[in-house]
Formats: structure tokens, sequence, C-alpha cells
């Protein structure tokens, strides 16, 4: 099956796997009909797809070095574009964006602008020249242009950092999923998210991942698309809510002007016994915040965003896998094409969402309603019993108020269907989306994460003599590992400690992104100023989080510290990378210029054409 | 100057408009976002459009443009791979 006509028949393969889903869709809605119960739906759904996940990275499986690190190099661009989107969009992406607009409004905008506008940086300024170097890591192009072990060592660090920081996060992610679709307690569904996810990895490699995140994407898309088109032309906002929501976002800044945004002090959350991590409304929708100072945390974090997102191993290495330097250039489009397709859509089921709770019209409006009445509706007495929801009666009025109502970002996506009325089986269909986004971004981060280890560490540093059987053991032993590792700290829920996904940006920003741009963009770059680039990029943006995040700098430094210029724990890349590049340009320029070899081998990076520097096989 | 050299100079010269384009449309505008919000595209408060799609098209549009436009530059310099996917 997977023999040379496999990619010629690639549309069609798919095109019948999607076919399939749908008409799986349907008889799931004539079960729920025919009086099957929304749990075993759930159960079904989820069970249904991990299956052909699992069943596409076994038919995938590889013993051949290429293969199972860059897919032998013959994904076709359109596909490597849906392969990315799945390896990009990410559970919190899934799960969580709507409801980061929901609460956040504009300014949580920011974070759609950034996870956008970092592609063509990677388009401009890395990936056709990592395509055509042939690395089969990021940490393999910094250590063959720099030279040497130590400089691969301090890239393969800093690409740990950042990937295990998103990594554990995305298990944890999956597990939910898993626990609330199966469930199951939280612990096991983290367990079952990882047999599922190394299941898909393991035998296949870069190949196995490819072709399950492609199955992934599918998935993912219909079940974030197709409730956000029904839900709008059910409530009314037209069949095309992207061009035809411009009354609604105005209705909702009428009702903030009604109701009033009011800022509610910890005291009285804690007082109220408001559970942790649920949100309120306190931000416009719509409305700029005015200031300087609000423009420029706009800004600051876009760019972090930018940056990292040009600079995370696991992206990047998705256009290793594509046949020519100009394939990777498109893929990159088309990547940015299909995460378009889910990224403009979440600000719209915000919208949806936001209206049909807040409107006092609409039948599904609660804010302003007595808080009795509220608390009898039966999707918020459900999700209240689970603390995703939450009502606390500030004024004591018995009123609600917008500021008194309380709910967890993930209920957004979660619950709108329901809230709308929609059938359960578009519920089921949001868990196996859910579940794939975060399976697709954990596969492609436990493989960067071992890839990185098993070839730049073992291979290149430890054994570089190895045999080929040799080195795909070491690479799958780690993945396991690195897999284990992820979930253990996942089912301890320390999460929550290690912080938040958009640190894996600012690590990756840090110490990664002026070391690739200027080993592609500046002949002079040295060795030396690689490496101190890294280590002092990474180390002083490590420090600044330290220092500004309050749960680690109260024990450490005995207080906590005001961010300096609005950079927050957020932003901390912004410090970081500046340094990164300073350093970097400064040692470099004090240490003896590349040898002529080097400078012949970057010469040959830039064009396209002619060998990869790196040979097929290495 | 050799036809490497020329090759390299037209790449530079079109990363340099695509990041400029890049810039206007991630972050020149959003210093404006007050400004721009008392216009409407679409219905939609314009700051708010451009945050929540308007700046995403722009940026999938700019990497299908270059990723042409550079393949012009590759052919005009005979760098063009002959292989298509």
């Amino acid at each position: 099956m997977f023999k040379g006509d496999f990619i010629k028949n690639l549309p069609k393969i798919y095109g019948t796997y999607t076919g399939g889903f749908l008409v799986f869709i349907i008889l799931m809605a004539i079960a729920e009909q025919a009086g099957v119960s929304a749990k075993n739906i759930g159960v079904m759904f989820v069970a249904f797809t991990v299956l052909i996940y699992a069943l596409i990275g076994y038919l995938s499986r590889t013993i051949q070095v290429d293969a199972y690190y860059v897919a032998g190099r013959q994904v076709p661009t359109v596909f490597n574009g849906m392969a990315t989107a799945a390896d990009w969009m990410s559970g919190a992406s899934f799960v969580a964006l709507a409801g980061g607009v929901y609460f956040g409004g504009y300014t949580y905008m920011a974070f759609l602008v950034g996870w956008t506008g970092g592609y063509v940086l990677v388009a401009t300024l890395m990936a056709p020249y990592l395509r055509k170097f042939g690395c089969y890591t990021v940490p393999d192009f910094i250590g063959t242009r720099y030279g040497g072990n130590l400089v691969r060592a301090c890239s393969v660090f800093v690409l740990f950092i950042a990937s295990f920081t998103y990594v554990t996060a995305q298990i944890n992610a999956t597990g939910t999923i898993a626990s609330r679709a199966l469930g199951i307690p939280f612990e096991a569904g983290v367990w079952v998210g990882l047999i599922s996810i190394l299941i898909c990895s393991m035998l296949g490699g870069m190949r196995a991942v490819t072709w399950t995140q492609v199955a992934q994407y599918i998935v993912l898309i219909i079940a974030y698309l197709l409730p956000v088109f029904w839900i709008s032309s059910k409530v009314g906002g037209g069949v095309f809510p992207h061009l035809m929501l411009g009354d609604e976002v105005a209705r909702l800044g009428e009702l903030e002007k009604q109701f009033g945004l009011v800022k509610n002090s910890a005291a009285d959350m804690k007082a109220a016994g408001v559970p942790g991590g649920l949100k309120y409304i306190s931000g416009s929708h719509s409305g700029v915040p005015e200031g300087g100072m609000a423009v420029w945390k706009y800004l600051s974090l876009a760019i972090c965003m930018m940056v990292g997102t040009a600079s995370l191993p696991h992206i990047l290495m998705r256009y290793f896998t594509t046949p020519t330097v100009r394939a990777a250039r498109k893929s990159v489009a088309w990547s940015l094409f299909f995460i378009f397709l889910l990224y403009s859509s979440a600000p719209m089921l915000a919208t949806l969402s936001k209206l049909a709770l807040m409107d006092p019209n609409l039948p599904t409006g609660i804010i302003g309603k007595s808080i009795s009445e509220v608390q009898s509706i039966e999707w918020v007495q459900r999700w209240s019993e689970v603390k995703q929801v939450f009502i606390a009666d500030f004024n004591g009025d018995g009123i609600l108020q917008l500021n008194e109502w309380f709910m967890r970002g993930d209920v957004v996506v979660l619950a709108t269907p329901e809230v709308a009325g929609l059938p359960f089986v578009i519920s089921g269909l949001v868990f196996a989306g859910g579940m794939a986004a975060a399976m697709s971004t954990a596969d492609g981060l436990v493989l960067a994460i071992s890839n990185a280890l098993s070839h730049d560490i073992y291979y290149k540093i430890i054994d570089p003599k190895a045999d080929t059987a040799k080195r795909l053991l070491v690479a799958r032993v780690l993945l396991v590992i690195i897999g284990a590792a992820g979930a253990y700290i996942a089912s301890f829920r320390l999460t929550s400690i290690l912080g938040s996904v958009a640190w894996a940006f600012d690590f990756a920003m840090s110490g990664l992104f002026f070391p690739l741009v200027l080993g592609v963009w500046w002949k002079r770059a040295t060795r030396a100023g690689a490496i101190a680039g890294i280590v002092s990029g990474i180390a002083s943006g490590t420090l600044y989080l330290l220092w500004v995040f309050p749960k680690f700098s109260v024990p450490i430094f005995g207080g906590v510290n005001t961010p300096f210029l609005g950079i927050d724990h957020l932003r901390f890349g912004l410090i970081g990378a500046p340094i990164c590049l300073v350093v970097m340009v400064v040692v470099s320029l004090m240490t003896k210029e590349p040898s002529p070899a080097t400078q012949k081998l970057v010469d040959d990076t830039r064009i396209p054409t002619g060998k990869a520097i790196l040979g097929k096989q290495h | 100057m050799s036809n490497k050299d020329a090759y390299w100079n037209k790449t530079k010269n079109h990363m340099i408009v695509t990041l400029v384009l890049w810039a206007f449309f991630s972050l020149v505008i959003f210093m404006f976002g007050s400004e721009l919000n008392t216009m409407s595209f679409l219905g939609y408060p314009l700051a708010y459009y451009m945050t929540a799609q308007g700046s995403l098209l722009a940026f999938v549009i700019i990497l299908f443009w270059t990723a042409n436009k550079q393949e012009k530059i590759d052919e005009e310099h005979g760098f063009s791979e002959r292989e298509d996917d």
C-alpha cells in the first residue's frame, strides 16, 4: 500500500477517508435518534478516530533512517500544509482559543495575529534554506553550519526546554479530553492519551506522524467548523458568520455598556470561593483599550508569538519533509491557509456564544436574570457540578451581573453546541476534534525531542559508528521515555506550575531564532558567536522569567517584582532574544571569520538547486 | 557580479519587501487600533476585523505571493528545480 503509487493516490485515499468520517457522523446522529446515550456516542467518536490513527501509524512503519526522520522527503506540498496545521494547532488552540477571545476580547486577539504572522518569518527566513541544507533536525543545521559538538548540544538543550514545556501541556489536554469523553479518571486518561500518541509515532517516526497528522487535521477542522456554521445559522447570525456578524459585534458593544465591565478584586473572588482557572468577562470584545501601554502590550505579545513560531523546532522540521525547496516555500503558505480556516472561526464562535449568554432578548440569555432561575438551567447545573462554571452574587441583589458569571475558557467550545440546542452528536464530534488536535501536536513535539536526542546527541556525538538498526532502536526507546516523562509530569497536574504554553515560544525565541536566521543570512556568524548567543539568550530569558513570575520570584527573590516595561512572564523572550542577538554579533566580530569551507556551505544553502549540504543518509 | 551574487541580492530585496508587508499587517496597523476602530468594514469595527480575520488573511495572501515571486527569481537566474512537487 505504501509504495511509489501511494503518493499519487493520496487525494483519493484522504478523500475516501473524509467521506467515511462524514458517514460515521451521520451514523452517530442516527444512533442518537435511536436512543444511544450521549456518553456512548462520545466514547465511540473518540475510540473510532483514535483507532484509525493507530492503524495509519502501523501501516507507515519503517526501518529506513530518512523515512523515520524526514518521511523520505516525499510529502506533497498541500498535504504537508495540512500536517503542519495539525502539528501547529494544539489542544489549547482547539478548546481554549475561542474561550480566550470570549474573555479577553480584542487584547487577547494579539495571540491570533502572533500565531499566524510568524509563518511569514518561517517562509522568508528559514524553511526553504533549512530544506536545502538537508538536515534531519534543527540542531543538525546549527551543528553543521557552525561546526562542533558544543554548539550542537547547546541547541538541543534549548529545543528540549521549549518543546518539553509545550508537550506536557499537550499530554495534559489529551488526558482531559480522553477522561471526559471516555468517563475515566484524569490520571488514566493521560496514559490512554500517551499510548495513542506512541502508537502513531513509534513505528514510523516522521512518516507515520505525517500521515496521521493529515488524518487528524481533517477530523479537527470538520469538528470545529461544522458547529460554528450550524450555531450561526441557528441563532440568526447568518449562514456565513465570518462575513455577517457585524451587527452582533456592535450589539455586544452596547450590552457591555449596559451591564458595565467591572473588575472584581482578588479578595472578593477568594471570599466568594470562585474555583481556580475560571474567568469572567472584564475586557471589551471589540473595543481597543486606550493608551500607549495597552498598544505596547498588544504589540509585544504579537512579536513574541511570531518570533517564537519561527523558532519552534517541531514546526520547522515539518518543512524538511517536502521533495524540493520550492515545495517547502509553497507548503508554508498552505499550512497557514489551513490554520487560517480554524483561527478565523474562533472569534466568530466567541462572538456567537457570548451573545447567546449576554443578550436578554434571546431565550438563551442569562445575564440580568435572577440567579435562582439561571441555576435551574440544565447545562448550568451540569457544568457547575464539575466546577467549570460558577456564580458569585457579589452585590447580593439576586440578579446575575456580568462580573458575577464565571466560566472556564474550554466551556465555550465544549458547551456552546449544547447551549444553542444542537444534538449531542455534535458534542461527540467536538471531543474527537479536541483529541485530534492535542494528539497531533503532542506527536510532533515528542518526535522533535526524541529525534534531536537520538540523532544529534546519540549518533552525532556519542556513537557516530552506530548502524541503522541501532540508531532507530535508540530513537524509538527515547520516544517512549520522553512521552512517558511528559505523561508522568502531566498526571501530577504540574502543568499549572510549569506555566503557560506561551513560555515554549519565549524559550525557543530566546535561544534559537537568531542562531538560525544569522546562520543563513550572515556569513560572518561564527561558532563562538553562536555558542555565546544561545547560552546568553536562554540564560537571560530564563533568569528574567524567574524574576518576573510571582510563583518563582516570591521564593527566590522574596517578593513580587514589577515587570520591566510591561514585559511580563508571557513576553520574556523580548529579553532573551535581543541579548542573544547582541552577544552573537559582538562575539562573532571578535572571533576569526568562518573558514572558506563554511562560507561555501552558506553560499550553497542559499541556492535552491544543487546537492543538499547533508546527504540523504547522514 | 556573479550570477549567484545577483540572485542573492534579488532574494534579499524580496525578503525585505515581504517583511515590510508583514510588519505593516502585524504591527503598524495595531499601533493605530483606536483610530482604526472608528472606521468599519463589513459592519465590523476595522481594528477588530483586522485582528480577528483581516491580518490573518493578509498573511496567507502574502505567503502565496512571496512564494510565486521567489520562484520567478529562481527561474530568471537558472536556479529553478526541475522536479515539481
